[in-house]
C-alpha cells in the first residue's frame, strides 16, 4: 500500500451538513429568547431572593405532627374522591370505546364525529374541569368527583379504545360465522382480549387521579387542597408542610401498589 | 351419519385463581361502596342545569371581542404568555434532568442502593404539589409568568427524568464497547456512543413533556404565575360565560395545534 493511499485511508468521511438541522437550531435559539422575554424570566431575580424561597423550603421541613388529627380525614375523602371519580370515568369510557373502535362500529361517519368529541374532552385540564365544576354545581368534593371523572374518561378512552382495535380479528369471525349478534360479539369475542388492559388502563388512571385530586381542593373542588390553600394563605408553613408530606406518601404508596399490580396483571 | 350432540368435557376450574379473583372483586367493590360514605352529595346548587347551559351557550355565543384588542390583556397574549412559560419551563426541566437521570439510571451503577435512592427522590419531586411550588417562587420572584416557569422547569424534573433515565437504561452496551475497543476515551464513549444513541429518545420525550407542560401552564394562573388560568378564573367568577366560553375554545384550539406539532416532529425523528 502506497502512503498516499494509507492518508486518504485515514481521512474520515465527511458528514453531510444538513441546513435543516440549522434551522431547527435556529428556531429552537429563538424561540428559548422569545420566551424569556415574555415571560420576564431572570435568573439573578431567583437568586437574589432565593433566601426567601429556602426559608419557605426549611420551614416546611419542620412540620407540625399535631396537625396530622386535622389532616387524616381530607386524606381519606382526597382518596374518596379519586375512586369515584374513576369508577364513573371508566364506566363511561368503557362504553364509549366500544362505540368508537373501527373494528366494532362499522360506521365511519359514527366513529369520526365520536373521536373528535373525545379529543376535545382530553384537550381541558384538570384543574381547568374542576373550577369550571365548582362554578356549575358550587364548592365541595361533588364538583372534584366530577372534573376527576371526566379526567379518567380522556386518559381510558384514548388506551382502551386502541387497544380493543388491535385484538385478533379470529374470535369476532368466529362468533359472526355462527351467527351471533352485536352484544354476544361483544361479550364472547372482544372482551376477552381486552379485559386485563381495561382494569390496568383503570389503574394508571387511578395513579393520576390521586396525583389530580389533592390539589383539586385549592380551588374548592374539595380533597386535602382546601387545607393546602388555607394554610397557604396565612403563612403557616410548618402545617403545609405536615400536608405536603402526607400528600407525599399517600401518592408514593398508592402510586406504588397500583403499578406493581399493573405488573402482575400484564404477566 | 351419527348426529347426536357430543357432550363437551367441563371446563377446568382453577379453584385457586377463582376464589383470588372474587376476593378481588368483592374488596374493589368494598372500597368504591366506602368511597360513596361521607360525601356530600346534596350539596349541588339549584342553579346547576342553568349554569352549565349558560356555559355552553357561551362556548357556542363566545366573546370575539376579546380575542384581540392590542391591550396585552386579550386572549391571544394571554396565550401566547401560556406557550412561552411552557416551553422555558420545558427546557429548563430538560437541562437539569439529564444529572438527575443518569443518577437514577440502574445500568449506570455497580451499586443497587444508588439508583434506587434516585427513583425514590424522582418519585418525591414527582408528587410535590405543582400549585405550592408556584405559591413558593411566587414568594421568590413575585406573581407573574416568572414563577410559573420557575415552577414548571422544577416540577417536570419528577417526570422527565424518570422517562430520560428509562431511556438511559435501555442504552445498549454495544456501541460503547466499540468506541472503548478502537480506543476512544470515556469522553470520547459519550460523545460518539452514549449521545447520538440517547439523543432521538430525548428529544421525543421532551416534546412529549412539553405537551403536558402547556396543559400545567394553562392551569398555573390560577394561583396567579402568568397564562391563561388567571383570566379564565376572573371569568367564572363574575360569572361572563361568554368569555369562559372563549377561553376554553383558545385552550382547546391551542392545545390541539401544539399536539399536532409535536406529534408531526417526533413522527419525523422516528
Amino acid at each position: 500500500m502506497s502512503s498516499t493511499e494509507e492518508e486518504t485511508l485515514m481521512i474520515l468521511p465527511k458528514k453531510k451538513f444538513k441546513i435543516l438541522n440549522l434551522f431547527w437550531i435556529i428556531l429552537f435559539v429563538v424561540g428559548l429568547v422569545v420566551s424569556t422575554k415574555v415571560t420576564k424570566t431572570s435568573l439573578g431575580a431567583l437568586f437574589a431572593n432565593f433566601s426567601q424561597f429556602a426559608d419557605i423550603f426549611l420551614q416546611m421541613l419542620h412540620p407540625n405532627w399535631s396537625y396530622l388529627g386535622a389532616v387524616i380525614p381530607l386524606i381519606l375523602e382526597t382518596i374518596k374522591m379519586a375512586i369515584l371519580g374513576t369508577v364513573i370515568g371508566s364506566i363511561l369510557a368503557f362504553v364509549y370505546s366500544l362505540l368508537i373502535a373501527r373494528n366494532i362500529v362499522k360506521n365511519k361517519a359514527v366513529t369520526g364525529i365520536l373521536r373528535v368529541i373525545m379529543n376535545i374532552i382530553r384537550t381541558v385540564p384538570d384543574l381547568l374541569l374542576g373550577a369550571i365544576f365548582v362554578a356549575i354545581v358550587g364548592i365541595g368534593p361533588v364538583a372534584g368527583i366530577l372534573a376527576l371523572a371526566i379526567c379518567t374518561f380522556g386518559i381510558v378512552v384514548k388506551l382502551f379504545y386502541e387497544a380493543i382495535e388491535t385484538i385478533d380479528p379470529g374470535p369476532i369471525e368466529a362468533l359472526t360465522a355462527v351467527g351471533a349478534n352485536k352484544l354476544q360479539i361483544i361479550v364472547f369475542a372482544v372482551l376477552p382480549q381486552v379485559m386485563t388492559y381495561f382494569i390496568s388502563y383503570c389503574l394508571y388512571a387511578f395513579e393520576i387521579n390521586v396525583r389530580a385530586s389533592t390539589v383539586l381542593g385549592y380551588i374548592g373542588a374539595g380533597g386535602i387542597g382546601l387545607y393546602l390553600q388555607e394554610t397557604l394563605q396565612v403563612f403557616d408553613y410548618p402545617k403545609t408542610g405536615t400536608i405536603i408530606i402526607a400528600i407525599i406518601l399517600v401518592v408514593v404508596l398508592i402510586d406504588y401498589v397500583s403499578s406493581k399490580s399493573r405488573e402482575a396483571l400484564m404477566k | 351419519m351419527d348426529t347426536s350432540m357430543k357432550k363437551l368435557p367441563p371446563k377446568p376450574v382453577d379453584q385457586k385463581k377463582r376464589i383470588a379473583h372474587w376476593a378481588l372483586a368483592i374488596v374493589t367493590i368494598l372500597l368504591i361502596v366506602w368511597s360513596c360514605t361521607g360525601i356530600d352529595f346534596g350539596g349541588i346548587k339549584q342553579t346547576a342545569g342553568q349554569i352549565a347551559g349558560a356555559i355552553f351557550s357561551g362556548i357556542f355565543h363566545p366573546d370575539w371581542s376579546y380575542v384581540y384588542n392590542g391591550t396585552g390583556e386579550d386572549l391571544v397574549s394571554q396565550l401566547w404568555d401560556t406557550v412561552c412559560i411552557a416551553f422555558l419551563g420545558t427546557f429548563i426541566s430538560a437541562i437539569i434532568s439529564l444529572p438527575f437521570a443518569f443518577w437514577a439510571a440502574h445500568t449506570r451503577h455497580k451499586k443497587w442502593y444508588v439508583s434506587r435512592v434516585g427513583k425514590i427522590v424522582l418519585a418525591i419531586i414527582r408528587s410535590f404539589p405543582e400549585i405550592v411550588l408556584a405559591l413558593m417562587f411566587i414568594k421568590a420572584v413575585g406573581p407573574g409568568s416568572a414563577a410559573g416557569v420557575l415552577a414548571l422547569g422544577f416540577h417536570s424534573v419528577g417526570m422527565l427524568a424518570k422517562l430520560f433515565s428509562e431511556a438511559i437504561e435501555n442504552l445498549e452496551d454495544g456501541p460503547n464497547e466499540a468506541v472503548t475497543a478502537a480506543g476512544g476515551s470515556k469522553t470520547n464513549v459519550v460523545m460518539f456512543s452514549i449521545l447520538p444513541n440517547l439523543l432521538p429518545a430525548l428529544i421525543s420525550n421532551t416534546l412529549y413533556r412539553f405537551d403536558v407542560s402547556i396543559r400545567s401552564a394553562s392551569v398555573l394562573g390560577l394561583v396567579g404565575a402568568g397564562g391563561i388560568g388567571y383570566p379564565l378564573i376572573i371569568a367564572l367568577q363574575y360569572r361572563q360565560w361568554n368569555r369562559v366560553g372563549i377561553i376554553l375554545l383558545g385552550i382547546i384550539i391551542m392545545v390541539i395545534v401544539i399536539d399536532w406539532i409535536s406529534g408531526w416532529i417526533r413522527k419525523k425523528l422516528v
